[in-house]
């Protein structure tokens, strides 16, 4: 869709904010998206979403001073935007006032500049650096005071008295090469601070040199789990920029594979799940699906993991004619196999100790940390973007948002089991009925969207993906931004864990089920 | 009970023993009375001993590492090339299976992994990304390649390579390891760049020293 993005000055800001907020019951930031603008200076947009009422709003902000850019903190009222204004300030140098914690999350604290600026000069002035990170202890906190001067303080992270035990980058229960800091009382966790940055691989600064069609392949990259829903996100973007509609049956493969992607990737889910609470036999189970699966994604367009399959106005291949023959016989097939899984894993006494009642997170909290996917259903918040904002044949299809209300471990663990289900049920609504017609519409060889902002969400494996693209009316995009599901999944770390036992912090790091690359980007 | 003779042993004289042909006849020999024999020299058992279990740690960093899942699992199941004990701790593993794009933040953590890494050790980059940086060329974070970091013994291409392709990378590593010589010179770790140096920075110490 195209955003509509009213101009705040940086001045009201804050006030505006919590107005929204408490009168127009904005309770979800969507997106706090750093910008840079040139000549008119440093910002930041904020895409906001009543769970209530269901009405979107985008603000921009900007201020002109590129030495020392400061921008009011919305992190009192929003959670989650804590950790978007340190990723802000990590890649365009904005400094949020108030914000209690200004340091880089990213990159590394010894980095000179900031690379997502459009006249940084990165290269030169960060060489490969060989020697360990530097992780500090305290932070500053950048505030105005009566007068109107801003000052900084410092504030302590870690107490010297604290006792932290890093768990990670290199941790194979982290699900990859997350960094977290865990502050221990005896062997209750008081604080997990997170590291990121050990796969940052720049995507979103890459887009901005390549032309929309070469920008696809990166984005399967992202969350690989979910390399076909990220991708279709994407693709529906720029379509819907450009004027361009897909075919029916386009609509029906891609909505298809959609949801197999999505049964492929909670197959993952229960793999880890159950090998990081020490049940490795269960492993086998579901990697057994996943690679019936994993054949048939073979033989139809060739990747195994990464698919790069959806191309701007189209799919790449047809479908094999023995496609919908396969499909149905998977679905006999896993629909057979769930009360295996509950026999050897949910159905244990051990399993269900380790999973019901920990790492509880409240319905507010969960909106306010933005957690959406199965892990935010599982706090009773319908945050389904499939019913929210229907896309694709969503809005053609019967099927059940799935939502608890307990918000522990166990009720994000069913959360999945049950989707895997109505994935099912999805795939054997559409199989039989896929209508003849076009696999690409036809375009022109350069695509170039008109000048605006663009926005597009899909409910990827672990919660709403989004893609915003700022165009200048050039074949490649000024500013391209993925509205990652895992980031909120892993900040939630520190609410959920909270006065939880440190071995359960594995468990519930398996529930949220985020995947590291996406975080990173 | 009747009392079992001692077996006269005959000596073998030593210029027998360099003689490829009258060992060969004397197995033979024995081989057609029903025993078992074979000769071989220590190299070549231990390196077909170290070969066919090789404990490889895993460093999985993104894409390439679910496919390394998926050789665990059923379908693939690496257990048959005796590559099922992957490790999570470099103190423990032979090999290491750099999978996934490496980061400048990340280079100095592998870099101490590997180090880490008792000796004789090897280094299997998988995917673009740890080859050459893959799609991500153009970043301003991402290490071109791990081998500017490690001695890189195989490389496997793919994004990500099929699980057959990190079959064929790893049995290559076992043909490499099945020719080493493992008493005596290791020809691999003539090209481990980091032993060099610090050799060399060794030795420019002990000569200060010495001027002092």
């Amino acid at each position: 869709m195209t955003l509509d993005i009213q101009t705040i000055e940086p001045s009201a800001l804050h006030a505006e904010m919590l107005r929204l907020r408490q009168e127009k019951k904005m309770d979800f930031l969507v997106n706090l998206i750093g910008m840079d603008w040139g000549e008119e200076g440093l910002g930041v947009i904020y895409m906001l979403e009543s769970t209530e009422t269901g009405e979107t709003l985008t603000i921009k902000t900007a201020t002109t001073d590129r030495q020392t850019p400061y921008i009011d903190s919305v992190s009192d009222i929003w959670q989650i935007a804590n950790i978007y204004e340190r990723e802000v300030y990590d890649f365009y140098g904005i400094r949020f006032l108030n914000h209690p914690d200004m340091r880089r999350i990213f990159l590394r604290e010894d980095w000179v500049g900031y690379p997502l600026r459009k006249d940084d000069k990165t290269a030169e002035e960060n060489p490969l650096r060989m020697t360990d990170e530097p992780l500090s202890d305290t932070t500053t906190e950048y505030y105005r005071d009566a007068d109107g001067t801003i000052k900084e303080k410092k504030n302590v992270v870690w107490g010297p008295d604290e006792y932290v035990v890093n768990v990670g980058p290199q941790h194979p229960s982290t699900h990859g090469v997350l960094h977290m800091r865990a502050s221990l009382d005896g062997e209750t966790v008081k604080k997990i601070g997170l590291v990121l940055g050990y796969i940052h691989r720049g995507i979103e600064k890459i887009s901005e040199s390549l032309t929309y069609p070469q920008m696809l392949a990166l984005t399967d990259r992202l969350d690989y789990f979910s390399a076909m829903q990220n991708r279709h996100a994407l693709c529906m973007c720029i379509e819907k920029a450009i004027g361009l509609e897909v075919s029916p049956r386009v609509q029906y493969i891609r909505t298809i594979m959609d949801e197999l992607q999505r049964i492929a990737s909670h197959c993952i889910y229960y793999a880890c799940m159950t090998m990081d609470t020490g049940a490795l036999t269960a492993f086998f189970y579901t990697f057994r699906e996943r690679e019936e699966l994993c054949k048939i994604f073979e033989d139809n367009f060739g990747g195994r993991l990464i698919m790069n399959y959806n191309t701007i106005g189209g799919v790449m291949y047809d479908i094999q004619p023995d496609f919908a023959k396969r499909v149905k016989e998977f679905s006999k097939h896993l629909r057979a196999r769930f009360h295996e899984y509950q026999d050897i894993y949910t159905g244990n006494v051990i399993a269900e100790q380790r999973m019901k009642g920990v790492g509880c997170i409240s319905n507010a909290d969960a909106i306010s940390l933005g957690i959406t996917g199965p892990a935010g259903r599982a706090s009773g918040w319908h945050n389904d973007v499939r019913k929210r904002h229907p896309y694709a044949l969503y809005d053609q299809l019967k099927f059940r948002e799935i939502v608890r209300e307990e918000g522990d471990t166990n009720a994000r663990h069913w959360n999945r089991m049950d989707e895997m289900l109505e994935s099912l049920n999805i795939v054997d609504q559409l199989i039989d009925n896929i209508p003849a017609g076009d696999i690409q519409t036809k375009r022109k060889p350069i695509v170039k969207l008109p000048e605006g902002d663009y926005y597009q969400a899909v409910e990827s494996s672990r919660g709403e993906f989004g893609v915003f693209i700022e165009s200048k009316g050039d074949k490649s995009p000024y500013r391209v931004h993925y509205r990652s599901s895992s980031l909120p999944l892993a900040n939630a770390m520190d609410t959920a864990t909270r006065g939880q036992k440190f071995a359960d912090l594995i468990a519930i790091g398996a529930s949220m089920d985020f995947v590291i690359p996406d975080i990173d980007r | 009970m009747a009392l079992i003779g001692k077996p006269k042993i005959k000596s073998i004289p030593y210029e027998e023993f360099k003689d490829n042909e009258s060992l060969e006849k004397m197995i033979d020999e024995l081989n057609a009375h029903g025993t078992n024999v074979i000769v071989t020299t220590a190299d070549k058992l231990i390196n077909w001993g170290r070969s066919n279990s090789l404990w490889p740690m895993n460093f999985g960093t993104s894409c390439c590492a679910i496919e390394l899942m998926a050789m665990g699992a059923a379908r693939f199941d690496m257990a048959r090339f005796g590559f099922e004990v992957t490790r999570t701790s470099p103190r423990q593993a032979d090999l290491i299976l750099v999978c996934g794009t490496i980061t400048y933040k990340m280079a100095p953590v592998l870099k101490r992994l590997y180090d880490q890494m008792a000796d004789p050790k090897y280094v299997i980059a998988i995917g673009g990304c740890t080859i050459s940086g893959g799609p991500f060329t153009k970043s301003y974070h991402v290490l071109m390649g791990v081998d500017k970091i490690l001695p890189v013994d195989v490389y496997v291409p793919g994004c990500p390579p099929r699980p057959e392709a990190f079959y064929y990378g790893m049995m290559q590593l076992q043909r490499k390891m099945k020719i080493e010589n493992f008493f005596g010179t290791v020809n691999h770790k003539d090209k481990d760049l980091h032993k060099t140096e610090a050799k060399a920075l060794e030795k420019k110490i002990i000569n200060q020293e010495e001027q002092a």
